[in-house]
């Protein structure tokens, strides 16, 4: 995911670092220059760069240096704070609040306002019960009003679309009676793209804001952008006065740094980031977690809520139950692999868990094959000897591989990968399932009951 | 002087109009760029380290990447010690020769289509969402059908809602054949029937729209190997070109970009999206140097002719434009 290198920089210029006993003025300059390095590499602006060193110059030759901690983790905590603070300090949500809420989207061509306004609109009629208009008001590019009539079909949202023979601004006015009338609560008005020293159609923008009299306007970018990103920003900030920005595309693997310039530049809240190409891979920008995973520092939090967003608690408590009274079988080990599948592609998880970042790349239609073949030999198998694996003799294992297809290494490695899973869990199955004690972070399909214990913790996590 | 006095002396010959509409595309970048060095020339007396810091800084805001700019600032400097320069206003030269040189690096830099001497000629235009694919399609089939050739286009975007009614309208404007398929249906499938039906039709040229995908999708980058791999199979040639699409604006994620679609399919070839705005994509130099990808077109608007062929030196005129004629 985004960040990725400089995670990986930073963490190795930390750890010559946190080495050292002592924190000089040499070796925090030495430490600075890297870091400056990486964030320019990350495509943060140079402007931002300066500043950010600058400030963490200061604080870390300031800083209590004393004390139990060691100084390379002083270090590391400064940088951490000020990157939160640098990406906006806190979460910024979207009030709904009004109503109607209008919101406009806007940015340059190919950005991924469309996309977004699809996602936004998705977003908020699930999980605020919300009734959205989404307004066609890209009349310039070919088919974009299809576009969003499509994403409209398959949302199931309704779309206020005039064609393209009209101008945007009366488009919007009309829209904005329409949605009256019908009650929408929210009206999301997607614009075209434009360039920002396009001063006919910034203008154009300008009109639609004083029509619509919109709550947020928010201006989408997308994160392969380089320095280039504070010149739009600023531009569209001095036309329209934007109240938010959305990053999108942060699913590939652009380092993303325009995240740390946007704020710093216009002084405006990321609020929402785009995390892929389905309609709801969408999600709030959460600084702290960025930061985090800028720093290599995993972000469980966001691990524990997709868990538990997906997991059945009965499912699992059920197999542990089985697994602590030893009846484990191979049938309660698939059912914990299909569930872990429910997460999504493993390497997306393991890049949420803390110390993983620097794992080698995985490959997910790998491990999705390796899920299929556990399966075809599973059901290959007969309920005998699902429930009790050890009863599989050789004549066994070569029926099971002719009925699945598979050769008898197949058979072999899953029987070894079975029996893996059940030491392990007879470790844990000694452990109380609510003190929550870290698991070694092992990933792939030892995962097994983890999930729930990393439920309890966050259960914990929010009490504080 | 090398390069700088050749280029000065090639445009001011050259009727201004020709030039016009690249230079206005190039204008903002080149005012933040040449501007920037001119002030930073002003600034100093001479030419010390603090000099070549700033002047780092400014090539790095033009996102031409920070090895590559250590580079340029490496050579740039060694050959200040060589001409033993110390009046910064004399460095200009040196900077527009340099960035001309590394870019060139020795190598043929065709900004032709490489068409099939005989047969069907197919063009594969490949990039990550929103890099402005299906826009340039249009323009080229536009530029190509001027030559006087039969082009037909593939909407081989299944996925985006409306990317193929968008292209339809494309080929329509320009007026050349688009072979459709179903929207979520297999994009191998349509360049498949693309290319029977260029065959059949006797087209000279196909162009295969392809969904954007971000390099780092192992299976959609399998599915483009496969779509090159259906192409190979009608035109062992093909495709003649593979053009990947990269928006201006585009950081140092580029290069990414060009050594994962590399890994597929052998990129031919590289079309400079989104040159109107203010964003020049210094990018292209780093993927020129570390993959020899060179740029064959660029986008400078949304209209039909919006197209032009990639010209080095217009493009480092455009740059350096206000050095060039500040003088």
């Amino acid at each position: 995911m985004a960040f990725d290198s400089l995670s990986e920089r930073l963490q190795s210029t930390l750890k010559k670092v946190s080495g050292q006993g002592q924190l000089t003025e040499k070796n925090i300059e030495e430490m600075l220059t890297e870091i400056r390095l990486a964030l320019l590499e990350a495509d943060v602006n140079y402007q931002v760069v300066k500043d950010f060193i600058a400030t963490t110059k200061e604080k870390a030759i300031g800083a209590d240096v004393v004390g139990s901690l060691k100084p390379g983790q002083v270090l590391v905590k400064i940088v951490h704070d000020e990157l939160v603070e640098l990406l906006g300090g806190s979460v910024s949500e979207v009030s709904f609040d009004t109503s109607p809420t209008v919101i406009m989207m806007v940015g340059l061509q190919g950005s991924g306002k469309t996309t977004t306004s699809g996602k936004i609109a998705k977003l908020i009629t699930k999980k605020y019960g919300k009734k959205p208009l989404l307004v066609a008001a890209d009349i310039y590019r070919p088919a974009a009003v299809d576009q969003l009539v499509i994403l409209g079909e398959q949302l199931e949202v309704p779309v206020y679309e005039k064609g393209t023979s009209q101008s945007a601004e009366s488009i919007v006015e009309e829209a904005m009676a329409y949605a009256k009338e019908n009650h929408h609560d929210v009206i999301i008005i997607d614009t075209a793209g434009r360039l920002h020293i396009d001063e006919p159609l910034m203008q154009e923008l300008a009109n639609i804001k004083s029509i619509a009299n919109p709550d947020e306007i928010l201006l989408v970018v997308d994160s392969l952008t380089g320095q280039d990103i504070v010149n739009v920003a600023q531009s569209f900030n001095d036309k329209l006065a934007i109240t938010g920005a959305v990053l999108t595309k942060l699913d590939g693997d652009s380092r993303g740094g325009g995240a740390l310039s946007i704020r710093h530049i216009t002084n405006v809240p990321i609020k929402f980031i785009g995390t892929g190409e389905k309609l709801d891979a969408i999600d709030l920008f959460y600084p702290d977690r960025m930061a985090d995973r800028i720093l290599g520092m995993g972000d469980v939090v966001s691990l524990v809520e997709k868990v538990q967003d997906v997991y059945d608690e009965k499912e699992t408590m059920k197999a542990f139950n089985r697994m602590q009274s030893g009846q484990f079988g191979l049938d309660d080990m698939l059912a914990q692999m299909q569930q872990l599948r429910k997460l999504g592609p493993l390497s997306g998880i393991l890049k949420m868990i803390p110390g993983m970042p620097k794992m080698p790349n995985i490959n997910d239609e790998d491990s999705e094959k390796r899920l299929k073949e556990t399966e075809s030999i599973i059901f290959s198998m007969t309920k005998e000897e699902r429930r009790d694996p050890s009863i599989i003799s050789l004549s066994r294992k070569q029926r099971i591989a002719a009925g699945c297809g598979k050769d008898l290494q197949a058979v072999n490695r899953l029987l070894k990968q079975f029996d893996q899973s059940k030491q392990m869990m007879k470790k844990m199955s000694g452990l109380d399932p609510n003190t929550g004690m870290p698991m070694p972070g092992r990933g792939g399909n030892h995962f097994v009951g983890n999930a729930n214990r990393k439920k309890v913790r966050h259960k914990k996590r929010k009490k504080k | 002087m090398g390069f700088f006095k050749q280029v000065k002396e090639k445009l001011v010959g050259k009727s201004a109009k020709q030039n016009e509409k690249y230079v206005a595309g190039l204008d903002k970048s080149n005012t933040t760029l040449s501007d920037r060095i001119n002030e930073l020339a002003a600034r100093f007396r001479e030419i010390n380290d603090e000099y070549f810091e700033e002047l780092e800084n400014i090539l790095i805001m033009a996102d031409v990447g920070v090895s590559m700019v250590i580079k340029i600032v490496g050579e740039i400097k060694t050959e200040v010690r060589l001409q033993n320069i110390t009046d910064p206003r004399l460095i200009n030269d040196i900077i527009v020769d340099k960035m001309f040189v590394i870019y060139a690096n020795e190598s043929v830099m065709s900004t032709k289509i490489n068409y099939a001497s005989e047969g069907l000629t197919v063009i594969l235009m490949v990039g990550v969402n929103g890099a402005g694919k299906t826009t340039t399609i249009g323009k080229l089939a536009h530029r190509i059908s001027q030559e006087g050739k039969k082009v037909i286009v593939a909407a081989g975007d299944t996925f985006r809602a409306g990317a193929i009614d968008q292209l339809d309208v494309w080929a329509k404007r320009v007026g050349v054949d688009i072979v459709k398929g179903k929207e979520g249906g297999d994009p191998s499938a349509v360049v498949f029937d693309a290319l029977k039906q260029a065959q059949e039709s006797q087209a000279d040229v196909l162009i295969c729209d392809t969904a954007g995908r971000l390099q780092n999708k192992v299976n959609l980058m399998n599915e483009l190997e496969k779509m090159n791999r259906i192409i190979k199979r009608v035109v062992p040639d093909g495709p003649q070109e593979t053009l990947l699409v990269v928006d201006a604006t585009t950081g140092q994620n580029g290069i990414s970009q060009a050594v994962e679609f590399s890994k597929i399919t052998d990129i031919t070839g590289i079309v400079l999206t989104k040159m109107d705005g203010t964003a020049k994509g210094g990018i292209v130099l780093s993927i020129k140097d570390q993959l020899n990808i060179p740029v064959k077109f660029v986008g400078l608007g949304e209209q039909v002719d919006d197209l032009q062929e990639f010209d080095l030196e217009q493009y480092i005129y455009g740059l350096c434009k206000n050095l060039v004629e500040g003088q």
